[in-house]
């Protein structure tokens, strides 16, 4: 027996959908609070020094941060190659929008207080804005676009192809569900930015960070449940037809695919992951309370317990779909066809259990180095060394 | 296939990647001589070696910045622009990409943070690991992603597999070793640690003519030039390693490198210049050295390297069985659940030469109904053009070779001539700083073209790996990384060049006090130097002032 097959493929695809779901939630929570502050940044900081304060809350650790994006991406393009290969170049144009934005936000963190001019440095504060604002808008249309299906199919060659052109490509993305979806990610973001900056700064920023935190938590909800509606009562889901093979070759025209009623039907299926969507919205319900009531980690740990909610809820709702076809259902992606090779699975899994724990072992020791708040004394004292 | 789709990616992949690497050489390097210095202020607590390590960690910064923003374009564009190819190879060539994140990227992206603001937070001791680990993540980095690339070269350990249609791993152990990939990796580490050593002597350098931070600069010269010297020494030797690979891997590359029309008697000579001509078939006023190509190539006297003109004679012999492979792939996948046994015994012997029968996708729609005309210009296709190889290689070695000289005398004059530089010396060494990122390019470009028309040897073309995008498309994308790039790079460098202006501006009093405490201990030890062992102890009490604080 070859070692690889120790752990079944089956399991493996499962294993490797649940790090997909883990390196999602990783990003929100921690890159998460970086686009939140980043959003937040015009509204919560009005001086020159206040703005510094807020930049430094996060100067440190967006770096590390913005690593679970990237392998977010090598991970996908590891385990989920054909899921990689469809959906970057489907997205084409809002994946070039969103590259931008993870261009200048780096180049803007590191640049904006290396000189002290007003233009200068205003400009950098409105790239943070938009670096902020502008990825965490589209995360979630992406995944308001999953949900409704993408229109993609693939020849014999697995060639992937797309309907549209180029303008309805981008613009046929910003459709109604999507930008609800969208509307979740982005007030969900801009609550967990602001309850950072709650245990991160003091006095008037943390003030201004609680107001709209609340109005963007609050906002969130209120959208993640109208989005749930829309799901139960206007949007298809989709389910397998026949025989379902969960360890056959990775060939998603190998399978039977059609629409169903809806998603939702999962949850009569399997009851227990109503548990997600109910850890989201009271991950989300606490978080405003906290940030109401003064609490300063207790928000924020609340705040991670609702993203992990709602990006757990769409996964498990979906599951075993990953991105669904709406002009050939038959391509569509799933868990069972569209992994990489038992072996690539299993190598990929021994590098992850071996690196994994000991990123997050570093991750947790570099916060515990530099927990506390940042305040304008601080800034002020190290003015030519911090953001 | 349309052509225009294929060249536009092209294009938007070497203009991203080129300029992605423009940074990088200098993260490489910079982040280990940055850990060097700090290490030598760790073992004497000088103050001078913190200055340099946060002056020299400030130009750091700047670069890194770029490095890790036009580094996010790199990850994703595979799979934007290149999405056949990464269903085709994503089994493979998707590993290496991940390790890097979880393995590399993280550890330099999580630490650099804390380098530099942890200066207040962390012991001397924490602060040195810190930039230790920054500088192996940065170089782990470009491990794994020369695995990558070094699988594009020459893909070992995997086979196509006709149920998904792609290649599949079958070795990652032959993935990791593989030989292109690791001389690679040292040739192109190697080449950052040189294009540092440069940046450091050049900008060191000009402080000298100025006058100004004479000791901050004396003291990057002597780092710089030991460790250039030895960085210019293993790019060459390595380099000459990825050549002798080339040799049995990459034949035909190695064959455009060098303008070798025709299979030489062994051993071949090397043709120093010439000018090669693509349709004569040959390189008019070529100056050749007798036995060099052959020796360097195969390293022995009596191997031959075989010319362009028998390489595409075998090539098109790969495009005929390419045929055969790609009827019985057709086969397997009209009959899937019962495949007869003839077409899958066809398939397994020739499927290694399936990726030639792509090449005729170009011409016709079925390879089956080629005919000979257009199986020979398939063939001629597997040549890629030869002069823009032929002179790029030419340019990279011969700044290679200055490499070494310039780097051997700055270290000869700062080991041995009291750190005495020539005025005409240190002009030199600030007019030559770009040179290095000339040959990196240059180098990347030899890599990159020398192997077209596949984006993986042998394997899959390039026109096939492409995503399925207009040319609109293509043009918006491009025309915006052309305009933000080049914002960004003059941004960059108006930074860079107000840092350098600005010279050390951190812990300037307790340097300045440091210094004037050193050369007064110069002095009145007659000039013994500092580790004179009568006045050992007294020495090391004046290095420390009595208030300082370990972990300052």
């Amino acid at each position: 027996m070859i070692l690889f097959e120790l752990v079944d493929y089956e399991i493996l695809r499962v294993i490797w959908w649940l790090l997909l779901g883990v390196l999602l939630t990783g990003f929100a929570l921690t890159d998460g609070f970086d686009m939140g502050v980043g959003a937040l940044l015009p509204f919560v900081a009005k001086t020159d020094l206040e703005r510094r304060v807020v930049i430094n809350t996060v100067g440190p650790v967006w770096e590390g941060n913005q690593v679970w994006f990237i392998l977010g991406g090598g991970a996908i393009f590891a385990a989920w190659p054909p899921l990689y290969a469809v959906s970057f170049s489907g997205f084409y144009l809002a994946m070039f929008v969103v590259l931008a934005a993870f261009i200048v936000r780096p180049v803007a963190f590191k640049y904006r207080s290396k000189r002290e001019d007003t233009r200068w440095r205003s400009s950098w504060d409105w790239a943070l804005f938009a670096g902020g604002t502008v990825p965490a808008l589209l995360f979630g249309v992406a995944v308001g676009n999953v949900l409704l299906g993408v229109p993609f199919y693939f020849n014999d060659m697995l060639m992937p192809f797309y309907e549209g052109s180029f303008v309805t490509k981008f613009i046929g993305l910003l459709r109604p569900f999507a930008l609800v979806a969208g509307v979740v990610s982005f007030g969900m973001l801009l609550m967990h930015g602001a309850a950072w900056l709650c245990v991160k700064t003091e006095g008037v920023i943390a003030a201004r960070a609680r107001r709209i935190g609340t109005y963007a938590g609050l906002t969130a909800m209120g959208a993640y449940a109208l989005a749930g509606l829309w799901l139960a009562f206007g949007i298809d889901g989709y389910v397998f037809v026949g025989e379902v093979v969960t360890d056959g070759p990775s060939n998603p025209l190998y399978s039977d695919v059609s629409r169903s009623a809806s998603w939702l039907t999962a949850y009569a299926e399997r009851p227990w992951i109503a548990v997600a969507p109910v850890m989201g919205f009271l991950g989300m319900g606490l978080a405003i309370r906290g940030l109401n009531r003064g609490g300063e980690v207790s928000a924020l740990l609340f705040s991670k317990l609702g993203i992990t909610g709602v990006v757990s809820s769409v996964g498990l709702t979906m599951f075993p779909f990953i991105l669904p076809s709406t002009v050939d259902p038959n391509s569509s992606l799933t868990v069972w066809d569209s992994s990489s090779s038992h072996m690539t699975l299993f190598i990929m899994l021994i590098c992850t259990v071996i690196f994994m724990p000991l990123i997050l072992a570093y991750t947790a020791w570099v916060y515990k180095v530099l927990w506390g708040k940042v305040t304008e004394e601080e800034v002020r004292a190290n003015s030519h060394s911090v953001y | 296939m349309e052509l225009d789709v294929v060249e536009l990616s092209r294009l938007q992949f070497a203009m991203t990647a080129m300029y992605h690497f423009l940074f990088v050489p200098l993260t490489l390097g910079l982040s280990i001589i940055v850990a060097i210095m700090e290490t030598v202020y760790v073992m004497t607590g000088r103050p001078i070696w913190r200055q340099m390590t946060k002056f020299w960690g400030t130009l750091f910064g700047i670069n890194f910045v770029l490095g890790v923003a036009t580094g996010i374009t790199m990850e994703f564009q595979f799979g934007m622009n290149w999405a056949y190819y990464s269903h085709y190879v994503g089994d493979i060539f998707g590993a290496p990409l991940a390790i890097e994140g979880l393995m590399a990227f993280f550890l330099e992206a999580t630490f650099v943070g804390l380098f530099f603001f942890g200066w207040d937070k962390l012991t001397r001791l924490q602060h040195l690991v810190v930039a230790w680990l920054v500088a192996i993540g940065s170089n782990f980095s470009a491990l794994w992603i020369l695995i990558a690339n070094g699988w594009m070269q020459h893909p070992v350990g995997a086979e196509f597999n006709p149920d998904t249609m792609r290649m599949e791993m079958t070795s990652f152990f032959d993935v990791l070793f593989n030989e292109v990939a690791q001389a690679k990796f040292v040739h192109t580490v190697s080449a950052g640690y040189v294009t540092a050593s440069f940046f450091v002597l050049g900008v060191s350098a000009w402080y000298l003519l100025k006058g100004r931070h004479i000791e901050l600069a004396k003291r990057s010269i002597t780092i710089a030039a030991s460790f250039g010297l030895a960085a210019s020494l293993s790019v060459v030797l390595l380099g000459d390693e990825s050549g002798y690979a080339a040799s049995h891997t990459q034949r035909m590359k190695l064959a455009a490198i060098e303008a070798m029309w025709e299979t030489h008697d062994a051993p071949a000579p090397f043709t120093v210049v010439g000018f090669p001509d693509q349709d004569a078939r040959e390189t008019h006023f070529a100056v050749e050295i007798p036995w060099v190509m052959g020796l360097i190539g195969t390293r022995s006297l009596t191997e031959e390297i075989p010319g362009i003109n028998e390489l595409v004679a075998q090539s098109e012999e790969n495009i005929r069985r390419g045929i055969i492979a790609y009827d019985a792939l057709m086969t397997i996948q009209a009959e899937r659940e019962n495949t007869p046994e003839v077409a899958r015994t066809v398939f397994e012997e020739t499927k290694e030469d399936l990726g030639y029968g792509f090449l005729l996708l170009r011409y016709l729609d079925d390879p089956r109904e080629a005919t000979d005309a257009q199986i020979v210009k398939a063939a001629w296709d597997t040549v890629p053009t030869v002069w823009p190889l032929f002179w790029a290689f030419r340019i990279m070695v011969g700044l290679g070779v200055m490499f070494i000289a310039v780097m051997g005398f700055f270290f000869y004059r700062s080991s041995f001539k009291g750190q005495s530089y020539p005025r005409w010396a240190l002009w030199a060494a600030v007019a030559i700083i770009p040179t290095p990122w000339i040959a990196a390019e240059m180098g990347w470009f030899v890599a990159e073209y020398g192997r077209q028309p596949w984006t993986v040897e042998g394997i899959l073309p390039t026109a096939m790996s492409v995503s399925h995008l207009s040319v609109a498309d293509l043009l918006i994308t491009l025309t915006g990384f052309i305009a933000f790039y080049t914002v960004l790079f003059i941004i960059e460098m108006g930074l860079m060049l107000k840092y350098i202006r600005k010279g050390p501006y951190l812990d300037v009093a307790e340097t300045e006090a440091w210094q004037a405490r050193h050369e007064h201990r110069l002095r009145t030890h007659d000039g013994r130097g500092p580790f004179a062992p009568a006045g050992a102890s007294a020495a090391s009490a004046l290095d420390t002032p009595p208030n300082a604080t370990p972990a300052e």
